[in-house]
């Protein structure tokens, strides 16, 4: 994946098709340690502990339809190759949380890209899940989540194609924000 | 801080909308969204055919989401489904190709005969 938000997109899918109907994607941006963290938090239906020891692994997948699984694993690439790497933490009936941590400053980094579009996708696609998005930078902090859309998308309905480009602008504004100067 | 009116409020708009969804009477646009389709660029196709749709103010089509259907090198996919129509899935649908079949397929009923996956 060229984008660390694509990666994003594609476990949040997984947590939706887990039935999750809320997730939680928070972003820190650390600079003094030199770190970006990425952690999505679900509340799905959980891996079952057996599961969790080689879910990394691409030849592990709960997918019938063919007998390899990627998502995880080139998240995990992603984080490794950029100085970092992934966990997971999983309990059935609960939820499932996954955390990549990587070296803000690698080269091999990919970038964060378009976060605002995988954002926006995913609220205005699944109106049923409540999204929370925070995006941490040094002190600073930009927040954003289903239910407080309504206000920035007044009177257009969420699940409606005319709110991605509202959301996506909201989100774009607000990370402009937090920009480290 | 949202009151639980407003959080009210807001489950019964996307409960109408998921009722829209599971209705038979819309036209369905399903995008593949596994890993597979992302990493080919299903981001881009789904955010075409959400811009279209907005663009034409089209209110009454219902876009969802599946994941790998086992065709990975046909990614980015799509699935046209008009109310007493079969499906129509098209492959390698760049945002581009969204874009016509949005206009196309979605809106005027014509098959974009190049693109579909012929059934194997």
């Amino acid at each position: 994946m060229r984008e660390l938000s694509l990666h994003i997109l594609d476990i949040a899918q997984n947590s939706i098709e887990a039935g999750a109907d809320s997730i939680e994607i928070i972003i820190t941006e650390n600079e003094s340690s030199d770190t970006l963290t990425i952690c999505i938090l679900d509340n799905g239906s959980g891996i079952p502990a057996e599961a969790l020891d080689n879910i990394t692994d691409p030849f592990v997948t709960s997918r019938k339809t063919r007998r390899v699984g990627l998502g995880i694993p080139l998240f995990k690439e992603a984080a490794r190759a950029a100085g970092g790497g992934l966990q997971i933490r999983s309990a059935v009936g609960k939820g499932t949380e996954i955390k990549a941590d990587f070296s803000l400053s690698s080269i091999d980094r990919a970038p964060l890209g378009n976060i605002a579009e995988t954002m926006a996708l995913l609220m205005v696609c699944n109106p049923e899940v409540h999204f929370k998005y925070e995006h941490i930078r040094g002190n600073t902090k930009f927040m954003c989540s289903t239910s407080s859309l309504e206000e920035i998308l007044n009177g257009i309905p969420l699940g409606s194609p005319g709110a991605v480009s509202v959301i996506r602008s909201f989100i774009d504004g607000g990370l402009e924000d937090i920009r480290v100067s | 801080m949202k009151t639980v009116e407003d959080l009210e409020r807001i489950r019964k708009q996307a409960k109408v909308m998921t009722k829209l969804r599971e209705g038979g009477e819309t036209t369905k646009v399903v995008v593949g969204m596994g890993t597979c389709g992302i990493a080919a660029g299903a981001r881009e196709t789904l955010s075409a055919i959400m811009d279209e749709l907005a663009r034409r103010n089209i209110q009454d089509v219902i876009v969802t989401q599946t994941g790998c259907i086992g065709l990975c090198e046909q990614e980015p996919i799509i699935t046209v489904e008009r109310p007493g129509e079969g499906k129509v899935s098209y492959g390698k649908v760049s945002g581009e190709r969204a874009r016509k079949i949005v206009a196309s397929h979605v809106i005027n009923g014509q098959v974009v005969g190049e693109w579909v996956i012929p059934a194997s």
